[in-house]
């Protein structure tokens, strides 16, 4: 296990800086800074104060990553940061972070897909990811079934949220509840005392004509304000709990309906859940459920590992080097749109020399 | 002691290594592209450093210019010398980019008082006001050019701040320093360091709070 590759890994794409330290698919240190707190009398993250946030935790974090997992710097064998997609401002400070940590102590640097380390993640759980596997990603930012071969260089997206994340749907029905941001904790834990058949909420993009592996939130979101707001003019009291229940159920039926039907379809037998919403009780139980009856594996990585951290970054770095993939020149750019195809991003030439002048100068 | 300076909070990415001893300048580099320090300042501080035959682990100190700037960019090079320093256990020093601008004015000839101001977008500048003996007697500050006129218009005024807004800076001398240079930064830099004078926490100089509003009451779905 000693020669596996120990990478640190950086991750500042949207409110949590987070560095993780890994060898292989052995997890030695998960440190997370989070600006969640700042944000929340915003109703939403704040990528200004998100930025200012990761400047100010990243190297405190990346110090906190090497005490815990007891090593040097020195010792590592490669720095792994997000390059895309996320907040670009956000991007810029781990992404420039890294260069600086990759540079100093002479190491390859690893751009890597943010989607693609949540996926990534879930061998430092339950070991190397089964090939294929089909991944349901579902966070604030994001919505995705993907199907990926090869974790490094071959993922697909089948489909994704034609407008709102599912985690934003939760944020913004909290919000319309009064119980604040971020909304997922808190609907889980009022879902947990209600009745989730009590209202009949609409299940997006359900319809036999629509795309079948496509998502969307923003409907369920305003049926679901529409029918609070008619109760108060009602004068009628809101049933928080049975709201909440109901809600939840609809994003959740829609999301495991459509990722077992993925497995189903593409001949799958495992699925992995990632991203901040697999935290929610209902989907993991949903998913156990749904993927027992259709003979499919579920793997959904513990909660600390779902969220945003660094140390899947770190994972996915580590395969980037078991697997001898090309590192990242030092202009690497901080990419808020990179999609989710780009597991990485490779130098397009050699890494030294740096910089278009000198190679023009060499070309002299 | 080699000291290695860059600065990304003006349009130019820009980084200098001086040798402390003698205050020579061994290497600098720059490129203005406002859009691009983050892919641009790491190809740049290593062209310096091989320019001079120098490794990375031969330095004794880094100086950062910490703004005002715009911020995306201003964090680029605070995130990599933060970095940098940690990991080749070195200090790192801020210096307020401003001072740097002020003193390659004087290493260009620039005497008595003076205005140095930088574009902070939004139809702002940043500003900081000198005295004749190259002490920074106001600033660093953020302000509309127009509210600058009455008190700062006279004075000779240096920097692309100045150079955008003629009406209100109508004493623009001629060759005169537009963006920042790592090479006078870090001559400043050493100057003071040289003097027992602190330099600055390499924490950024933000100037205004980040833009973000408290939602107002909750807009209802159906119509009122």
């Amino acid at each position: 296990m000693a020669d596996e590759p120990l990478v640190l890994g950086i991750e500042t794409s949207c409110d949590e800086t987070g560095v993780g330290i890994v060898r292989g698919t052995t997890l030695l240190a998960d440190a997370v800074a989070t600006s969640v707190e700042e944000h929340g009398r915003f109703g939403g993250v704040v990528p200004e104060i998100a930025s200012r946030a990761h400047l100010e935790a990243m190297v405190p974090t990346v110090q906190r990553a090497l005490d815990q997992a007891g090593i040097k710097a020195s010792d590592l064998d490669g720095i792994a940061v997000t390059a895309g997609p996320g907040l670009a401002g956000a991007l810029l400070v781990g992404v420039s972070a890294a260069k600086a940590y990759a540079y100093a102590l002479d190491k390859p640097l690893y751009g890597v897909n943010h989607l693609a380390s949540h996926i990534c993640v879930d061998q430092l759980e339950h070991g190397r990811l089964p090939e294929p596997t089909m991944a349901l990603l579902v966070s604030g930012g994001h919505s995705s079934l993907l199907l990926t071969s090869d974790i490094t260089s071959d993922v697909r997206s089948l489909g994704a949220t034609v407008d709102d994340a599912a985690g934003e749907a939760f944020d913004k029905v909290a919000r319309v509840l009064g119980l604040g941001f971020p909304g997922g904790p808190v609907i889980d834990r009022y879902a947990a005392e209600g009745d989730p058949a009590a209202i009949a909420f609409p299940r997006g993009l359900s319809g036999p004509r629509d795309p079948a592996y496509d998502f969307s939130f923003s409907g369920l979101k305003t049926a679901v304000a529409r029918w609070i707001e008619a109760r108060r003019r009602a004068g009628e009291e809101v049933p928080v709990r049975d709201v909440a229940a109901s809600f939840q159920e609809a994003v959740t039926d829609v999301l495991t309906r459509k990722a077992v039907r993925a497995c189903l379809d593409h001949g799958v037998d495992h699925l992995m859940i990632g991203g901040g919403v697999a935290a929610n009780s209902r989907l993991r139980a949903m998913a156990q459920e749904r993927c027992e009856r259709a003979g499919i594996e579920l793997r959904v990585p513990r909660m600390k590992l779902c969220t945003d951290n660094g140390a899947m970054v770190a994972a996915l770095g580590s395969e980037m080097v078991w697997r001898d993939r090309a590192p990242s020149a030092f202009d690497l750019s901080a990419d808020s749109s990179l999609p989710v195809t780009e597991t990485h991003v490779p130098a397009a030439g050699p890494v030294l020399p740096l910089s278009h002048d000198e190679l023009h100068r060499m070309s002299e | 002691m080699l000291l290695l300076a860059f600065d990304t909070a003006t349009p130019a990415v820009t980084a200098a290594l001086l040798d402390t001893e003698d205050g020579a300048v061994l290497a600098s580099a720059d490129q203005v592209d406002a859009r691009r320090h983050g892919e641009l300042l790491l190809p740049v501080v290593d062209r310096v450093l091989r320019t001079a035959g120098v490794g990375k682990e031969q330095l004794g100190a880094l100086a950062v210019g910490v703004g005002p700037g715009p911020y995306t960019g201003l964090r680029v090079g605070l995130a990599t010398a933060a970095a940098l320093g940690h990991a080749l256990g070195i200090p790192v020093h801020g210096v307020c980019t401003l001072d740097g601008i002020a003193h390659a004015a004087r290493q260009a000839g620039l005497s008595g008082p003076f205005t140095v101001a930088t574009d902070a977008r939004r139809k702002e500048v940043y500003w900081a006001r000198y005295d004749a003996a190259a002490g920074r007697a106001e600033g660093p500050q953020v302000d509309r050019p127009g509210e600058l006129a009455e008190r700062l218009g006279g004075l000779p005024a240096v920097g692309a701040g100045a150079l955008l807004y003629p009406e209100v800076f109508r004493n623009v001398p001629e060759g005169m320093p537009e963006h920042q240079s790592a090479a006078a930064l870090a001559a400043y830099a050493a100057g003071e360091l040289a003097a027992g004078r602190p330099l600055l926490p390499p924490t950024p100089l933000y100037l205004r709070r980040p833009d973000a509003e408290v939602p107002k009451n909750y807009k209802t779905v159906l119509p009122a």
